[in-house]
């Protein structure tokens, strides 16, 4: 990547303010997948205050966030672990030939009866 | 009474009953959805970014056409309901996207948030009201063991949503109840089943529509209904040998109102 | 022309170091009236003391001005020390150079400049004050205590110790509060019971002690020394005076499947009831929601086997009225509901508990008779997972914003004792922090870790989901660790946040005593009157004024009680003479200052006026007792024709101020 990220640069895309957190760590208890992530909600968190952004942009981690906002609900200091997570996707694949997901790759991943809702949140959260 | 009316792109195709249902119903109840006369698609996840403009226009046009009609705008899918409730909410609260969206669109009169966004639930719940519901049944769903699934975007961000208590909500299960069928509450019901990430992963999705299954399964559901297109389809795509069907819980209504062609 | 001397304080650097308190003292040099004008670094010690009454003696002076801090700080200091040197103490007037200049101001210049100008409206307010002679108001020797928990049961003991009466007034059928529900108490683990019921059964023998249980003080008029209260005194439809306690009533009532508040619903009590077997006092009360006897008229069994005939259906609730010279809030706390938490399936499962339900499943008189079991199937839970700050430290809006202080100490005390008494049980505390600082307290909250081998576990419960074979899946983080956990548990225990009992707000409201945005009360000075309200008279005990451990509450209970038995002591109290006067022949005896009035210090008269054409006329005019006048000023504000005005502060004064700051 050509442009260096800045914690800055995902504070100001997120809007979310990183010193609220109290550490309590509900947001990994709760992040449905959790699993799937090399950095856990939380580390987000923790990273993006240290500025270690460089980790976090090179993680699958980003791709394995399903907005599903139990991390916001839940958090009893409204850090909003989620909206670090799209800041940070959002950092990668407004750059360019980042897409994560390229038109090509759709017909063979359709299925019959797949919504459309599928197609275009998956194109939000992926492509620019 | 007339409400605007947002379908959104799923209920015009995969999911049209949804839709349907939701029509023939709402003339049964005394209410009508009045379709936008043009409306483009939400986008089906809500822009979290604070320097997202583009991708919350199309939310913003609905709104303000509402607005400009002079009615409450509903929604039917979860996914468009959420998109367009917090993007509602940020045309209210955030000075820096009202004043760049509307910059860009350049409408007649200026969008702040004055459109109130109601789910097709919150206009049975708040509008009709349920009791009235109850009283225009004539086919009640007696003994079905209906579980609510509410998935992750109808509830949340409760502050945004401001439907229900996200983490106890009680409308689908008075839906339920309304229509003369027996509500089950289970835990997952407002759990994520895996969402657009089914897309790319289906493992994901697989493992959380699953965990969604066994609980409903385990707590004695015997039907789901859902507001979701993609939720019904990941838990479709996933009975990991359970048997329950998911419905759209529309079509219950259309069913316990005597609509549904083919039904009692 | 009053002669004037003008004080100016550099407290320290507080003033110094932002207001040029030389220039201040040469600008108030030339102000009409001043003629002495000094600065000194601390205008409030001995030395700067002797600087006022020095100079008051060698230059006359007949007003004083002293620019320094609040006179919340000092006023009384500087009057005291006028009054030394002869000077009436209500000539002098305190210009607050600190709070209101120095420390809200960086540039000096600005800073410099407000200060001479709040000094200029203190010289002319000076210039108009008028010598004031307080009166005096005979004090109530006894006390009233407002909530019977382990707070106002040791407010009361220690007062009616001193030898002055006190009642307590408990909204319960019981006195006890929320000590009465624990099993034991950290960190000595004596039994809560043990050392509660002999204290309850103190007040009850007290003969200094009056107790007024399932009863609410519904109103409150007055102010210190001489408070008037109403208390409600609730229908038990039972006559305490002739009631035994002998409990056949209860034994007998058909109505057995009414939720049992003392043991928290976990199981049932008849409609006529006796909370529990240590209850004082000990006499039935019967539950008009419940008894079929009060809902339909059927029944009356009760009333047939009370040999003592103490049954009375057509009790009513009886208001009395009641005089006292001090008040004290012992309200307590409750937990807070759990609506919004149910990611913790506290409404779905019986098997997730609240800390308070969990010392009713270990405790002796609880519904398990001390036995740990399951709330849904009565089963030996195996493995148990604590989840502290539930709703504490939480600024989502679903919770409370403060540490409810006492969570770390009892869960570490509930995870000892389950180990203690039942080793194969795996026990794991999920903790944000913990916080343990009192005496011997971390020492017992290691003790739980390294001697009883409790699993403590740095992150937070996410999601609970109950499974069909009745365990309970706990999906948390473990931070240390960098992992999402999975626990199948038997029995869940949330460590909910607590919260000011829903009692408090109305009450403060009648007292007039201020309260913070969480409904706790607030104290006169968080460091230096911890127990005192900033309304005088009005005293603070316990967890009504923020989250406390028995300990604590102990000592500000008995704290409360010595500052009540000081009032007490004192005979009569001097009133602040800075109270409402009506001017006669300017009222038009409207009524509007009686009705603004919030003590009841207005009436009216019919009077006799001589007119100036030789005639009389009758005309009803406003009179005020000074006695019980607190010196507001509602009514100053209230009065349409400018006859109330307030000694101290009239309205020529603070005109006179304005003008001189408008200059």
């Amino acid at each position: 990547m050509e442009n260096k990220v800045t914690k800055e640069t995902i504070l100001r895309i997120s809007g979310v303010n990183p010193r609220k957190c109290m550490r309590c760590g509900k947001c990994s208890g709760t992040c449905p997948s959790y699993d799937e992530m090399e950095y856990h909600p939380h580390q987000f968190v923790y990273m993006v205050e240290n500025g270690e952004i460089e980790p976090l942009l090179k993680s699958k981690s980003i791709y394995k966030c399903l907005s599903c906002f139990a991390c916001v609900e839940r958090c009893p200091r409204d850090v909003e672990p989620a909206k670090l997570v799209e800041a940070i996707r959002l950092a990668v694949i407004r750059q360019q030939g980042e897409n994560h997901l390229k038109p090509e790759t759709i017909p063979e991943v359709l299925n019959a009866d797949l919504p459309q809702q599928a197609i275009v949140s998956a194109f939000r959260k992926y492509s620019k | 009474m007339k409400f605007s009316y947002y379908p959104g792109c799923t209920l015009k195709t995969k999911a049209k009953e949804l839709d349907r249902y939701a029509r023939l119903s709402a003339e049964a109840l005394g209410f009508t959805l009045e379709e936008l006369p043009e409306w483009q698609c939400c986008g089906g996840t809500y822009p979290m970014a604070k320097d997202e403009i583009a991708t919350k226009l199309s939310s913003v046009r609905a709104l303000a056409s509402a607005r400009d009609a002079g009615q409450d705008l509903v929604t039917l899918c979860s996914a468009c309901h959420n998109v367009i409730k917090q993007v509602n909410s940020d045309m209210q609260n955030d000075e820096n996207i009202a004043l760049k969206a509307n910059n860009y669109l350049q409408l007649e009169e200026e969008y702040h948030g004055e459109t109130r966004v109601l789910h097709y639930l919150e206009v049975l719940r708040d509008v009709v009201g349920f009791d009235e519901i109850a009283k225009k049944v004539t086919n009640p769903l007696k003994g079905r063991k209906i579980g609510a699934y509410y998935g992750c975007l109808l509830l949340r961000p409760g502050k945004v949503m401001q439907m229900d208590n996200p983490e106890n909500p009680a409308i689908l299960e008075d839906f339920i109840r309304a229509i003369g069928a027996t509500p089950v509450k289970y835990a997952m019901r407002n759990e994520c089943c895996g969402g657009y990430v089914t897309l790319e992963d289906p493992e994901i999705s697989r493992k959380k529509s699953g965990a969604v299954l066994h609980n409903a399964k385990d707590s004695g559901v015997e039907m789901l209904a859902t507001a979701c297109p993609l939720c019904l389809y990941n838990l479709n795509q996933n009975p990991d040998g359970y048997d329950i069907p998911v419905v759209y819980f529309t079509e219950l209504l259309a069913e316990a109102l005597g609509l549904k062609e083919g039904g009692n | 022309m009053q002669r004037i001397g003008v004080f100016i304080c550099h407290c320290g650097t507080n003033i110094a170091a932002t207001v040029d308190v030389k220039a201040v003292a040469e600008a108030l040099k030339h102000e009409p009236g001043v003629v002495f004008s000094t600065d000194y670094p601390y205008m409030c010690s001995e030395a700067g003391q002797n600087i006022v009454k020095d100079a008051i003696r060698d230059y006359h002076l007949s007003g004083v001005v002293i620019c320094s801090c609040s006179p919340r700080m000092h006023e009384a200091t500087f009057r005291k020390a006028a009054a030394v040197a002869g000077l009436n103490p209500y000539m002098v007037e305190i210009a607050n150079i600190r709070e209101q200049c120095s420390w809200i101001h960086k540039d000096i210049p600005q800073a410099t400049e407000k200060a001479i100008t709040l000094g200029k409206a203190a010289i002319a307010k000076v210039h108009l004050n008028a010598p004031l002679y307080a009166g005096e108001s005979p004090v109530v020797k006894r006390a009233l205590v407002i909530g019977g928990g382990i707070a106002g049961i040791q407010t009361a003991l220690d007062i009616a110790d001193a030898g002055f009466p006190v009642d307590i007034v408990e909204t319960k059928p019981t006195i006890g509060g929320k000590m009465t529900q624990l099993d034991k108490t950290f960190p000595t683990l004596d039994c809560a019971a043990c050392i509660l019921t002999p204290k309850m059964v103190d007040c009850a023998q007290n003969e200094n002690i009056k107790i007024y249980s399932y009863s609410e003080v519904t109103d409150v008029k007055g102010f210190v020394g001489n408070f008037t209260v109403t208390i409600k005194r609730k229908a038990r439809y039972v006559d305490e005076t002739k009631c035994t306690g002998c409990g056949i009533c209860t034994e007998k009532c058909p109505m057995k499947k009414v939720p049992n508040e003392f043991n928290l619903g976990m199981n049932n009590r008849s409609a006529v009831y006796i909370p529990f077997a240590q209850a004082v006092p000990k006499v039935a009360t019967i539950d008009p929601e419940h008894c079929n006897m009060l809902k339909k008229g059927k029944c009356g069994l009760c009333a047939k086997v009370c040999t003592a005939g103490a049954i009375d259906y057509k009790q009513k609730d009886e208001f009395i009225e009641e005089q006292y010279g001090a008040i004290v809030v012992a309200t307590g706390y409750n937990p807070i509901n759990l609506d919004k938490f149910d990611e913790f399936a506290y409404s779905q499962s019986k098997d997730v508990i609240t800390s308070l339900e969990f010392e009713r499943l270990t405790n002796a008189a609880g519904p398990t008779s001390g036995t740990l079991l399951r709330p849904s199937d009565g089963k030996h839970p195996h493995t148990i997972v604590f989840v502290q700050c539930v709703g504490s430290r939480d600024t989502s809006g679903c919770g409370k914003e403060y540490c409810s202080k006492i969570c770390c100490m009892y869960t570490a005390k509930h995870a000892m004792l389950t180990r203690e008494k039942y080793p194969d049980t795996d026990v794991y505390v999920f903790y944000i922090d913990v916080r343990t600082p009192g005496k011997s307290f971390d020492e017992f909250y290691r003790r739980a870790v390294e001697q009883y081998g409790v699993h403590y576990i740095k992150g937070m419960v996410g999601k609970i989901v109950p499974q069909a074979d009745g365990t309970l899946a706990v999906q948390a983080s473990d931070l240390l660790d960098n992992k999402q956990l999975h626990i199948n548990a038997d029995l869940v225990v949330l460590a909910a946040a607590i919260e000011p009992d829903k009692s408090a707000r109305p009450l403060a409201t009648m007292l007039t005593a201020s309260m913070d945005t969480n409904d706790f009360f607030t104290e006169a000075h968080p460091k230096l009157r911890p127990v005192e309200s900033p309304t005088a008279g009005v005293f603070l005990s316990g967890t009504c004024q923020g989250p406390k451990d028995i300990p604590e509450t102990v000592s500000q209970a008995g704290a409360a009680a010595s500052k009540v038995i000081g009032l007490l002591c004192k005979d009569k109290l001097t009133c602040n003479p800075c109270v409402a006067h009506s001017d006669e022949w300017m009222c038009n005896g409207c009524s509007a200052c009686e009705k603004v009035c919030p003590y009841g210090a207005i009436t009216y008269e019919d009077k006799e006026f001589r007119m100036p054409d030789r005639t009389t006329a009758i005309r009803r005019v406003a009179i005020v007792n000074e006695a019980v006048c607190q010196g507001c000023g509602a009514c100053t504000v209230a009065c349409p024709s400018g006859a109330m005005d307030l000694k101290g502060f009239s309205n020529s004064q603070i005109m006179a101020e304005v003008d001189a700051i408008c200059k």
